[in-house]
């Protein structure tokens, strides 16, 4: 636990809370931005360059953007008046802390499942695209298969709105 | 002493970091690297921006700045100082804090790309085993400040450059991943500095540059469509569209800030040449064998230039597209010819050597690029420009 981790980390969830706790949407989407980046360098940290990598160009790059793009074609993006929290808080707080338990509790008993790694394994961009394109290939296409039929869902979404305006 | 002169600024900064103690070299070495790079770029940048004013001036048979000093050759130092000591003006209802972090968001993002790239034999800052991917993570997260800067404007048209610009950086940017995905296919690696090495390599005198592979040449050419949209540039130009947006994004920024915003444009642009250069021109390797003992640093600044020159070219040459004609051109086009290029990439990988490889990539290519051409300009008349309201 160096000193640049609790650096990130804290970055983190001061990013986190922000996108929770302010009051105007497209800050919130800048301050989630701020929790993806920190993310992202917490698996550098971790020597994931592909991981990382990955986390910025898909998190900032495209996830980020839809949302802002989102609120600001919903007119979201009004300030509300008076506060940000919602008129029963406690179900969310139930909520909260139920997946926040259960994460724990996973995260917590994780290491006891995986295979005691004495050194840090070396992992390399080629790999991982072994892995991809070998062991888990079946994965692979089967999640490409799904990301193809959501991507063909939306377009025929749209369409159909489109002629049923004219 | 060709030696030497190849390797003169990795020697220079050798010898500089050796007065200082051991503890202390390897910061002061990165330091001194990040330092070269932050003086470069601007100092191209402003040799750029000249070449760029006096080239559309002669296009456009006008003289340019001809004023400051011989030929106007210092009127990027007066742009300088005009830009320092202009009033800062922050519109009264805009987000003061985005407003400001947003060209600086830009600037840091687009010299944090230039670490991967290598800009000489053993000139890479970081010798990263995903270059690539670094380079492609940087430049997606530009597209926030630009986003930035329009929406905390609080300006119409400042949100509709935002919009515009955000649209198009996202639908171009696939193609650019995706035609640099073949270089990666071929090479193997997604580390630039093994891309640069597999294409340093002569055969009669000529190189093994990916441009010259059928392949290579439709990427090449995909690529350098995609990264003129993903820079803004003309005839992709309409983000900042001065002729209905104002100035776009930027419109409410003045002063330093417009110029950081200015710096980062041209900064991107370069690199992005340089990333093309490295990816299919061979990064630093010469064009010739026998040009070997020209510094190899040399040839990596001349690509970029000439890069620039060309979108200083193109930028004389295209008119501005429609933005439908944008978004058709992106997803009815370059990304089904990106795509049509992996599968090229992977069949002349596998055909082994000789020349039916040439033959049937380059006929697919070819045909593809003929039949999508056609089959896209079918049912578009095109004939004299109608005017709705101007008659």
């Amino acid at each position: 636990m160096s000193i640049v981790f609790y650096v990130i980390a804290g970055l983190s969830v001061a990013g986190a809370l922000a996108a929770v706790l302010l009051k105007n949407t497209v800050h919130c989407a800048l301050a989630l931005t701020l929790a993806f980046a920190g993310l992202a360098l917490l698996f550098l940290e971790l020597d994931a360059q592909f991981a990382g990598f990955a986390q910025i160009l898909v998190y900032i790059g495209a996830v980020a953007i839809l949302v802002v793009f989102a609120i600001l074609l919903t007119r979201g993006s009004e300030t509300p008046q008076d506060t940000v929290l919602s008129r029963n808080p406690l179900v969310g707080l139930v909520t909260a802390a139920a997946i926040f338990a259960v994460l724990g509790w996973a995260v917590l008993h994780s290491s006891l499942s995986l295979p005691q790694e004495s050194a840090k394994p070396q992992v390399t961009v080629m790999d991982i695209g072994n892995a991809l394109m070998g062991r888990y290939v079946l994965p692979l296409e089967i999640v490409a298969l799904l990301l193809t039929a959501a991507l063909i869902g939306a377009v025929i979404v749209a369409m159909h709105e489109k002629e049923a305006a004219k | 002493m060709i030696e030497k002169a190849d390797q003169i600024f990795v020697l220079l900064s050798h010898w500089l970091v050796s007065f200082l103690p051991s503890a202390l070299q390897p910061a002061a070495a990165v330091l001194l690297s990040v330092v070269a790079i932050i003086v470069t770029f601007p100092a191209l940048f402003a040799i750029s921006v000249l070449l760029e004013r006096k080239g559309l001036g002669r296009m456009q048979n006008r003289y340019g700045p001809n004023r400051v000093g011989p030929y106007g050759i210092f009127q990027p130092v007066a742009d300088g100082v005009k830009a320092l000591i202009k009033e800062d003006i922050v519109p009264f209802r805009a987000d003061a804090v985005v407003h400001f972090l947003a060209p600086v968001f830009l600037v840091v993002v687009v010299f944090m790309g230039y670490a991967v790239l290598p800009m000489g034999r053993n000139m890479t800052l970081v010798n990263m085993d995903a270059g690539l991917l670094f380079f492609f993570a940087i430049g997606a997260s530009t597209e926030l400040s630009v986003f930035m800067a329009g929406w905390s404007s609080r300006n119409k048209y400042s949100l509709l450059g935002a919009m515009r610009a955000v649209a198009q950086m996202i639908s171009y940017e696939v193609p650019l991943l995706m035609s640099s995905v073949a270089v990666v296919m071929i090479t193997g690696s997604l580390s630039l500095g093994k891309i640069v090495d597999a294409q340093n390599q002569y055969t009669y005198g000529f190189p093994h540059w990916y441009v010259f592979t059928p392949w290579g040449f439709a990427g090449f050419v995909l690529f350098a469509i995609a990264a003129t949209a993903e820079t803004n540039r003309s005839p992709f130009d309409l983000p900042e569209g001065e002729s209905e947006l104002v100035a776009g994004y930027f419109t409410e920024y003045s002063g330093f800030k417009f110029a950081l915003f200015f710096l980062g444009e041209y900064v991107g642009m370069m690199g992005i040449s340089g990333l093309a250069a490295t990816l299919f021109l061979g990064g630093w390797s010469a064009p010739f064998s026998w040009l070997g003992w020209v510094p190899s640093w040399f040839w990596f600044f001349a690509k970029v230039m000439l890069a620039m020159c060309i979108f200083i070219w193109v930028r004389g040459t295209l008119p501005r597209l429609r933005q439908d004609q944008l978004m058709n051109f992106a997803w009815k086009f370059v990304l089904p010819l990106t795509l049509l290029n992996l599968i090229v990439a992977g069949l002349w990988r596998f055909m082994g050597e000789g020349w039916l490889r040439w033959l049937v990539c380059s006929a697919i290519l070819l045909l593809a690029y003929t039949l999508m051409g056609r089959g896209g300009m079918r049912g578009d008349h095109i004939g004299p420009r109608s005017y709705r309201y101007a008659e």
